[in-house]
């Protein structure tokens, strides 16, 4: 090791604390871009080799029903690979241990599952017996949500008769990786949603399907026309109630995968950004300070030989020394974070295997931006010391350059000279103030977003669960009824309250635009589901006419007043044509809603009804629930409260860990930034302050005279933080607007306030440790020293 | 032994210094500052030359300029066959590797390393050097070798800073107030390092200062005003450095 080598080790462990920050930071910058830009290639990876591996469909439809015939006519579609016919039904279960009912999605086991589209992947168990018709195969996430096991019963309400179901075995499948029962939902409900594979012959029977289907999937050659062969698939199924076929862009387990997959490489971009662009700014002024104290150090060594690239390169050193400590602390956080990571996700999507690596070249990248980003930070120290002449080197510096500015052309002499020395030292060097309060700025925009974020979801689960969804409980019956189904409902134990509601599958057709949805007919006044925007606003809903949700009047192009095709999907090849009448820009999906009786008009029924939605009186909810259990014709039964809990749980449980990263991020950038800010002031200033303290001023006078600076950039930093904050929320709010849900633009106060108690925090942080080192200040010697 | 005599004699004439007309003129602020006017010089091989003059003389800028840390302005300056007026800043570089000592008033230690490792800095990237340690006995510090320049005291820290000066060997050995920042007894026993340095190695020492006592222990004392060279004289006897008082 080179006597100058020893120099860089020794003034860096001189400069520890300033070292430490410029590390941190670095590290966060490494550790979220190893672990967001790794999690996306696993997932990535991980999605891709589970598809091929088991062959997720390329399309899907569902039909009213069909006969098996059917499915040969959809094979010699041109650009069709494969066909395969199955039964799905959603029924009632009951599940032990859970009183309140649950959804199954019933799906037919294909007989072999070799060569199958969307095969299963047993985790536990067996394949059902195909010639069992009470053999199921369950899904994991339900399963490991109710503590079902291999042989544990179910029970499910099949053609109006409770039919008990053993689990033999417990399998995942690339269709239900995010395992939701439509588009209606966000997050998963994994207790009172599940999907159970029974065989197929046994399935037909049961629902009376025999020789028959109601869904397929579809697999494409490589160079298929996907648009093509969809159009072709609907015109086979139309006359067998068809719903229209999609691809898997509109599948909703791989959009929501892909939708996670795209903001990981998003994030993976600007969050590692963020972090770099402040440990630039850190070494900028860490190292140039150094320079600046070392001008006689470099005047000595210039004089004795050394060139201006060997002093060059000796300050980048010190950066890059720095940084690699960053650089190794990083990659070591971000494996371990990405493991964490990993576990949550298994939580949410279900994979076979989901390996989090953290592959070598991306580990390379780190360091390669790592390095980028200490020789851009230690560019101009480095080229100071190069370019420093000898000569004027060995001479002291100038004394800084003050003369009166701006801030003179005022009357400021009723000021404290303590805050005029401030305010002249920082219009002295405004951009590193700039700089300082872009860092700050920074670290407070991270909070604030983050808890914007979840501000957002609480606006989203109040506007759903409180505002738009009064009902306790949605009935929703097999079929549609007449009207006395509903004093039978309102009849049921603990109802206080029942409204009707009718819903039917359709697709809205405006000029050539279409999209598949559910019409929803409400009671007039409905007071138990209500149209609220998200803004909160609620809208009545008109006598006459549709109201669109505003995602899906822009996906329709249309606007209040134009005229929309309605097309029944429910089995009738009816259609019919109805004005908008409004838009409501509601938060989540894409509804269409009507008035129920103009709805029964429309569709030529007599006031037939679908459901009800429940009022229930708390404590005769269990008995309630045993009823519908008990109850052939109920389809389904969703209770408010449960998927409230499940949302909330879920929330909770993915936020929490991020939240408490990006919280331990922002103040790292915080301290590191204010304290090297204080540091560099306090080694700028030293003599002035010791000159201070010779003159009488007390140690606190001068702490303060040092930390007023970096005390008013924070200041200065705050109202643009929180702007900034906002300003990223809104962008994201409008990024990741999707058809699935829109994200509200709502920052509570108490997410500024978060911001703000940050920054305090950092700054009294900081501020302990400088006044630990002006404690040491040795007066005396500093003023002894030439300057 | 005649022949040895002779060589020391002509060694003693060859000029390696050369220095016509160099002016030099500072910026600073709005107002050019004249710090040299047309200086005329000639310094020879194992000579030792001390710079007399008040502050703002000059002697400073001259030295700079020799040691060629700094350009004239105009005028020309050749160290042998180095043309260091017109050397650009990699020439000057290599010309200070390979010939230059430097010794400052304020020693100009790196405070982060040792003693050793001060003079070990220079010895590294030296054509020819001495072993450090060897030039740290020649100053007399072998026992402090290892201590930091917090540690040492004004006088050892100076020894420190000849011992860095000289361990590469160099031709011209350029101390600028070597004892300005240097008590009594201190300074005399650098100056008698620095004699010792003359004889032994036979560098060409020149030394900067405005105490006229050091002036007797010179072969030469060219003294300087307002930029200019007001006299040159030649002692007849060299006093030995225990000899000076002031």
């Amino acid at each position: 090791m080179t006597a100058l080598h020893r120099k860089l080790f020794r003034d860096l462990f001189h400069m520890k604390g300033q070292v430490a920050a410029i590390a941190l930071v670095i590290a966060c910058g490494v550790a979220s871009f190893v672990t967001m830009r790794a999690m996306y290639r696993s997932l990535l990876r991980t999605q891709q080799s589970y598809y091929a591996g088991y062959r997720f469909a390329d399309l899907f439809a569902e039909l009213k029903r069909a006969p098996d015939s059917v499915a040969a006519r959809l094979r010699e579609i041109p650009g069709v690979r494969q066909v395969q016919s199955r039964v799905v039904m959603d029924v009632t279960l009951n599940v032990p241990g859970l009183s309140e009912p649950a959804v199954g999605r019933l799906l037919s086991l294909a007989p072999q599952q070799t060569g199958s589209l969307n095969a299963l992947f047993l985790r536990r168990g067996r394949f059902a017996d195909p010639t069992s018709s009470s053999e199921i195969v369950a899904s994991e996430a339900f399963a490991t949500a109710n503590h079902l096991a291999l042989g544990s019963r179910v029970e499910a309400v099949i053609q109006g008769r409770w039919q008990p179901l053993t689990i033999v075995g417990i399998a995942l499948s690339p269709e239900y990786i995010y395992e939701i029962r439509g588009s209606g939902s966000i997050f998963p409900d994994n207790k009172r949603f599940g999907v159970l594979w029974m065989p197929t012959h046994a399935l037909e029977a049961a629902l009376d399907m025999d020789g028959a289907f109601n869904s397929v999937a579809i697999a494409l050659e490589p160079r298929a026309d996907e648009a093509d062969v969809i159009a072709r698939v609907d015109r086979i199924l139309d006359p067998y109630g068809g719903l229209g076929a999609y691809g898997r862009a509109d599948q909703i387990s791989h959009r929501f995968i892909s939708d996670e997959i795209a903001q990981n490489r998003v994030s993976a971009t600007i969050i590692p950004a963020i972090f770099l662009a402040v440990a630039a700014l850190l070494v900028h002024f860490a190292f140039s300070r150094l320079v600046t104290m070392q001008r006689p150090e470099i005047a000595v060594l210039k004089a004795f030989g050394y060139s201006n690239s060997q002093l060059a390169i000796h300050y980048l050193q010190f950066s890059l020394l720095a940084a690699l400590g960053g650089y190794l602390l990083g990659c070591a956080v971000g494996w371990y974070y990405g493991i964490r990571i990993a576990a949550i996700y298994a939580d949410f999507y279900r994979f076979p295997i989901l390996i989090y690596q953290a592959e070598p070249h991306i580990l390379l990248w780190a360091g390669i931006l790592t390095i980028a980003t200490a020789a851009t930070g230690a560019l101009g120290a480095a080229r100071s010391a190069a370019t420093l002449p000898p000569a004027e080197a060995m001479r002291p510096e100038m004394p800084p350059d003050f003369r009166p500015r701006l801030m003179d052309r005022f009357k400021v002499q009723w000021m404290h000279p303590a805050v005029r020395m401030t305010l002249r030292n920082i219009e002295r060097r405004p951009w590193r103030a700039l700089a300082s309060a872009f860092a700050i700025c920074a670290s407070i925009m991270i909070v604030v977003v983050e808890f914007g974020m979840f501000d957002a979801l609480n606006r989203i689960m109040t506007l759903q669960f409180r505002d738009a969804q009064r009902e306790d409980v949605a009935v929703t019956l097999i079929e549609a009824r007449s009207a006395t189904a509903r004093l039978e409902l309102a009849r049921l134990p603990g109802v206080i309250r029942s409204e009707p509601f009718r819903i039917v599958p359709v697709r809205l057709r405006h000029e050539h635009r279409w999209r598949k949805t559910a019409l929803l007919g409400l009671a007039p006044n409905s007071e138990m589901r209500t149209m609220i925007d998200q803004h909160g606003r609620r809208q009545l809903l008109p006598g006459d006419g549709i109201v669109l949700s505003t995602a899906l009047a822009d996906i329709l192009h249309i606007t209040p007043g134009e005229t929309l095709r309605v097309e029944l999907l429910d089995g009738r090849r009816s259609s019919f044509s109805v004005t908008v009448s409004g838009t409501v820009d509601e938060i989540l999906g894409t509804n269409a809603y009507m008035d129920l009786h103009a709805l029964n008009r429309l569709l030529q029924e007599d006031r037939s009804i679908s459901g009800a939605l429940l009022q229930v009186d708390a404590a005769q909810q269990q008995k309630l629930y045993q009823t519908l259990k008990g109850l052939p014709a109920i389809a389904a039964v969703s209770i408010k409260e449960a998927e409230l809990r499940s949302f909330t749980d879920t929330i909770h449980r993915s936020m929490t860990l991020s939240i408490g990263t990006l919280l331990v991020f922002a103040i790292i950038i915080a301290v590191g930034m204010i304290y090297n800010g204080a540091r560099i002031a306090l080694s700028e200033r030293a003599r002035e302050l010791s000159t201070l303290r010779v003159l009488g001023f007390t140690r606190r006078e001068i702490t303060f005279i040092l930390l007023a600076e970096q005390g008013l950039i924070t200041l200065f930093a705050l109202p643009f933080g929180f702007l900034a904050g906002y300003a990223l929320c809104a962008a994201l709010a409008a990024v990741m607007r999707t058809e699935l849900y829109r994200i509200p633009l709502v920052v509570q106060p108490s997410s500024y306030a978060w911001g703000f108690l940050i920054v305090l925090l950092s700054a009294i942080v900081s501020g302990i440790f400088i006044s630990r080192r002006i404690a040491h200040l040795d007066i005396v010697s500093v003023l002894k020293a030439r300057e | 032994m005649v022949s040895a005599e002779r060589t020391r004699a002509d060694e003693a004439e060859q000029v390696v210094f050369h220095v016509h007309s160099v002016s030099k003129t500072y910026l600073t602020g709005a107002v050019p500052v004249l710090a040299l006017r047309s200086i005329q010089l000639d310094l020879t091989a194992g000579e030792f030359v001390v710079f007399l003059g008040p502050s703002g003389s000059g002697k400073s800028t001259l030295l700079n300029i020799l040691g060629g840390l700094d350009t004239p302005t105009s005028g020309d300056v050749r160290f042998r066959d180095h043309w260091l007026s017109e050397a650009d800043d990699a020439g000057l570089t290599r010309f200070r590797r390979e010939h230059v000592g430097f010794v400052f008033q304020f020693y100009n230690l790196i405070p982060s390393l040792t003693a050793l490792e001060n003079v070990a800095l220079v010895t590294e990237i030296a054509e020819r050097p001495m072993n450090p340690r060897e030039a740290l006995r020649l100053v007399g510090l072998t026992e402090r070798e290892n201590h930091f320049p917090s540690q040492l005291s004004g006088g050892e820290q100076q020894r420190v800073a000849i011992a860095r000066a000289i361990a590469k060997q160099p031709d011209i050995l350029l101390c600028d107030e070597p004892t300005g920042a240097l008590d009594y007894p201190t300074g005399k026993l650098v100056l008698d390092v620095l004699a010792s340095i003359n004889a032994e190695l036979h560098t060409l020492v020149a030394v900067i200062t405005h105490n006229t006592a050091i002036a007797a222990m010179a072969d030469r004392v060219i003294r300087l005003r307002s930029g200019e060279i007001v006299g040159i004289t030649r002692n007849t006897r060299r006093a030995r450095p225990e000899e000076l008082v002031w």
